[in-house]
């Protein structure tokens, strides 16, 4: 057994449930997934997070088992599983559009996986009862799929995969097919399940908002390499590269010239403790931008005045565009009525954070 | 909204065609059927003379019996024959799909009187195989019983209604979500249970019709007996063509077509409740 590489990022190896070694997948000539390492620590609830094609799919279709990888071993509790077919690994996924199977009742769905792996029929009966009452769908043990609303589908869809135990659930964009309200209520739902029966959630999405209110950590996939991984305040407050600020969240990317530990982008200059003189990309977030009062003065915030170009209302913030001598600046502060003109603003520079372009 | 004139010009022609020549045949048939030949002249006057000659001389029994049980071996070869090459071109042949559908659908271009005669050519005493086992010296003499038996009538029949249980079967092995035989893997089915599970029960509509096809279809042949069936292999129709041609009998001939016909009905209605049973969405 090759030991995976230790960073800041992975977990010891006794602690993983789920280790993926330099696992690479092409179709003919199209790299989709490049040297992915990654462990998932037991009882964790982690996110793939990424655009379409960035390989997230692909990554879980390769831990259930429904494609092989070119080259890299996935390992789960000691055992290797990227050479086991896939109905002999203890994972089980709960699918995009559910995949229910339409000749069966919602019971016998959920019972299905306990019927081919030949459980006690006393026993199925037992367990398939109860966890249809933990998505509370009891009451429709035997209406068809067909009969059944998208959420009720989507609870039965879990229900069928939590019934076996896996020590492993994936979750392939299990919500993007709800409309936003029940989206909303599922993620709640998801999210206490798993608290409560503390199975591993390896969980695919590419609304970076819905990972960031589920996961206990994300790792964002681009083109089929993993750019960061991290939870998801790290990963806000702390974005690796510039494609993840921009990803997670709204930026403002700041082209500075650092000389001598002092950062200059236009007219803003800021300290920063990156000796390294040359060009750098700083991430500050709109939210970290604020009004500055007219007397706090002195204080170590950058300061600095802007012309205010747009103001969008948006409830309880106001997304500002500002122009700060020919810079475009991001800005969200608390509602606060009209503004026009030329304003005084303040950033703290801890919260310009260095990122990799 | 269409106006009365149009929708009475878009429904006329439809209309007139099912009258013409479906509605009005069949009401002559029945006609017929009650009607009765008198010196070489059908003479119309009712009566149920011809449907009791049915039920008493045994021989019309018995070739329904057979036609049935040819018919029925038929159902069964092209199912045999059609279910394993609609899973293997839906699952397993990935680019060769188009090919190989082609190749199936092509025979159907070639006339039916041509593929009856090259069975002719291939199982007669002069034909291929008999040609071949002697020239492995299996045999001396040509066999005979390959041709003109309900033998060579059930190959030519599974031949050439094969493709008809073919499409339907690959239809509805299409329509399976592939998504359901990852989710079956996922849970723990291996291949078999899996096909067992799954895609027999989700292809059982399309298996249905293509039985119904095949099964209906040949019941009402009366050439491949004729071609290379002989004596022994008489079916239903070619009574009913007899009693229509030289025996002049066209009251006799019309019973047996009902009676044909209202089997033919049950069975459709019959299948067409099951597959509304077995069809999900």
């Amino acid at each position: 057994m090759s030991q995976p590489p230790s960073s800041s990022d992975s977990l010891s190896v006794d602690e993983a449930l789920l280790d993926v070694r330099n696992v690479a997948k092409h179709f003919g000539s199209q790299n989709v997934l490049k040297n992915i390492s990654l462990q998932i620590a037991s009882g964790e609830f982690l996110t793939l997070l990424g655009e379409s094609g960035s390989g997230k799919t692909t990554l879980l279709r390769l831990i259930a088992g429904f494609e092989q990888p070119t080259s890299g071993e996935i390992w789960m509790s000691g055992v290797r599983l990227d050479t086991l077919p896939p109905y002999r690994r203890r994972v089980n996924t709960v699918f995009q559009q559910y995949a229910l199977f339409p000749h069966l009742s919602v019971q016998e769905n959920v019972a299905y996986g306990l019927h081919v792996t030949r459980v006690a029929k006393t026993e199925i009966c037992a367990r398939v009862h109860e966890t249809l009452h933990m998505v509370k769908m009891q009451e429709f043990a035997d209406a068809r799929p067909a009969w059944l609303s998208g959420g009720q589908q989507q609870r039965v869809a879990l229900a069928r995969a939590l019934v076996n135990r896996p020590q492993l659930l994936l979750l392939d964009e299990p919500l993007s097919a709800l409309d936003a309200n029940l989206r909303k209520q599922m993620q709640g739902e998801l999210k206490s399940l798993q608290r409560e029966i503390g199975i591993t959630f390896l969980f695919v999405t590419h609304d970076q908002e819905e990972a960031m209110a589920l996961s206990d950590r994300i790792a964002l996939l681009r083109d089929g390499a993993l750019e960061q991984i991290a939870s998801p305040r790290d990963i806000y407050a702390r974005p690796a590269t510039a494609y993840v600020a921009q990803f997670v969240g709204q930026t403002n990317l700041l082209r500075a010239e650092i000389c001598g530990g002092v950062a200059t982008c236009g007219i803003l200059r800021w300290p920063t403790h990156f000796i390294a003189n040359g060009a750098a990309l700083f991430s500050l977030r709109p939210e970290a931008i604020r009004l500055a009062p007219e007397d706090a003065a002195g204080t170590a915030a950058v300061r600095f005045r802007a012309v205010i170009r747009q103001q969008i209302f948006s409830g309880s913030s106001e997304q500002l565009e500002v122009d700060c001598a020919g810079l475009a600046l991001r800005v969200r502060i608390p509602t606060l009525g009209a503004l026009t003109g030329e304003h005084e603003f303040a950033f703290s520079p801890a919260d310009a954070v260095l990122v990799r372009s | 909204m269409y106006s009365r004139a149009y929708k009475l010009i878009v429904s006329l022609p439809p209309l007139l065609w099912v009258g013409l020549f479906l509605f009005l045949p069949y009401a002559l048939m029945l006609a017929h059927s009650f009607w009765l030949v008198r010196d070489g002249f059908i003479v119309h006057q009712w009566n149920l003379q011809n449907y009791a000659k049915l039920f008493q001389n045994p021989v019309y029994l018995t070739v329904l019996l057979r036609t049935m049980r040819i018919a029925a071996s038929v159902t069964f070869l092209s199912l045999a024959l059609g279910y394993p090459l609609a899973y293997y071109m839906s699952f397993h042949a990935g680019a060769r799909k188009d090919l190989l559908y082609q190749l199936v659908i092509v025979p159907l271009w070639v006339s039916y009187l041509v593929r009856g005669y090259a069975w002719k050519t291939i199982l007669g005493s002069e034909g291929v195989v008999n040609g071949f086992l002697q020239y492995l010296h299996v045999t001396n003499e040509p066999v005979s019983f390959f041709l003109y038996s309900p033998f060579a009538v059930v190959l030519m029949l599974t031949h050439i209604y094969t493709p008809f249980v073919f499409l339907p079967l690959y239809a509805s092995l299409e329509h399976i979500p592939r998504n359901l035989i990852e989710a079956s893997q996922d849970l723990g089915a291996s291949p078999r249970s899996t096909f067992f599970r799954v895609i027999l029960p989700l292809s059982l509509p399309g298996l249905l019709a293509g039985a119904t096809f095949a099964f209906v279809l040949s019941l009402g042949d009366f050439l491949a007996p004729l071609l290379v069936g002989g004596p022994s292999s008489i079916m239903i129709a070619n009574i009913v063509q007899s009693l229509f041609g030289t025996a002049f009998d066209w009251p006799l001939g019309a019973s047996i077509s009902v009676c044909i016909l209202l089997l033919t009905i049950a069975l459709l209605f019959l299948t067409e409740r099951l597959e509304k049973r077995c069809s999900f969405r």
